[in-house]
């Protein structure tokens, strides 16, 4: 439901990772790492992302999103494995004490940024 | 998605950085603030109408004038459950989320402005109802000490496998309302065997904050927090 704000928050922190002799450069793809158990929506965010890009440097990027599943680890009998419904007893032991390793990220991974005059196909 | 051998030549550039990274700073920074003053601080979230504001006011009741509290109060547009909570002779800031661009949640940068109108000094225990809401508050640290979610037994009993992130993320449940259990079909022990898969641990209070029924358990969870916290800081 905050999506646009994440957006804002993702071009916010894309912009500033332009290195700063390529700051006319356009930015033709942000990679994120959105865990299964945080609140984003990965189409809700990519029509926010559209909308709010538009004048920055960002404008057109395609975003990928990896969904990170959500892996636990048992702090009682050590076991690891991946939660695909809302339980959150040991597979193995039946503890309840456990660990969340992945599943809840928001991450900008990296910014993958036009290479100038590079190209021999030029332009779009 | 373009395959591969069209994709224009880039350059790829690591970022490697959260992107709620400015909350969660701003959430530490908060938390320094209120643990430096021996504050307690809980985040009481739920969906809207579950008895939130009702619950507080009688916890209110119960706590003051022996523990001395303060509340900031999330509403999206509206200073109704502020007022219900001044009513109780504890000082309440209205935050109106709408004026922050949001208004699903309220993040730490609201809850650092709004405690400028609170003097941290002389309160134990700062109270944030957060926006009815069981999705995006779990989302946002705010510097709190403890999470506390509300759900009602006019709810669905599956609520906590639905939500499970807030579920999750909380220290304490409160399920209000049973004083309304005669009269509905709603299986408690379902519910309740819902809470407990998502978060085993987790202490449970059923109360009515209509009647007072259960609210001892509770008001005695709280208290203790309240005091641990003090002592932490002497």
């Amino acid at each position: 439901m905050h999506e646009m704000g994440i957006a804002l928050e993702i071009i916010n922190i894309a912009t500033t990772s332009i290195p700063p002799d390529m700051r006319s450069a356009r930015v033709e793809r942000v990679n994120l790492k959105i865990g299964k158990l945080s609140a984003v929506v990965p189409d809700s965010l990519r029509f926010c992302f559209d909308i709010v890009s538009k004048d920055t440097p960002l404008a057109g990027a395609e975003l990928a999103i990896e969904e990170t599943p959500v892996v636990a680890r048992c702090k009682d009998c050590d076991a690891r494995w991946s939660i695909a419904e809302p339980v959150f007893t040991c597979k193995a032991c039946n503890s309840g004490a456990l660990e969340i390793l992945s599943g809840r990220e928001l991450d900008i991974v990296s910014i993958e940024i036009a290479e100038e005059g590079g190209s021999e196909t030029g332009g779009e | 998605m373009k395959p591969v051998e069209n994709k224009k030549p880039t350059r790829e550039i690591k970022v490697v950085r959260r992107v709620l990274a400015v909350n969660e700073r701003m959430a530490e920074q908060n938390r320094r603030r209120f643990a430096e003053k021996g504050v307690f601080v809980i985040n009481v979230m739920s969906s809207p109408g579950s008895g939130k504001t009702t619950t507080l006011q009688k916890t209110l009741g119960r706590l003051m004038p022996e523990v001395r509290a303060a509340v900031i109060v999330g509403d999206v547009s509206t200073t109704h459950d502020a007022d219900r909570l001044a009513v109780t002779g504890a000082p309440v800031v209205q935050v109106n989320t709408d004026a922050f661009g949001g208004d699903c949640h309220l993040a730490a940068h609201v809850i650092e402005k709004a405690a400028d109108d609170i003097d941290l000094d002389a309160i134990e225990l700062l109270i944030v109802e957060n926006v009815g809401n069981l999705v995006c508050p779990a989302e946002f640290d705010i510097g709190e000490d403890a999470r506390v979610v509300v759900l009602s037994v006019t709810e669905g009993e599956d609520k906590p496998v639905k939500y499970p992130t807030m579920f999750r993320t909380c220290d304490a449940a409160i399920l209000n309302k049973i004083d309304l259990l005669p009269h509905l079909d709603y299986d408690k022990d379902q519910a309740i065997a819902y809470i407990r898969q998502v978060n085993p641990a987790m202490p449970i209070f059923e109360i009515s904050a209509r009647t007072g029924a259960g609210m001892d358990a509770w008001i005695e969870w709280l208290k203790a927090k309240v005091s641990s916290k003090l002592n932490a800081r002497r």
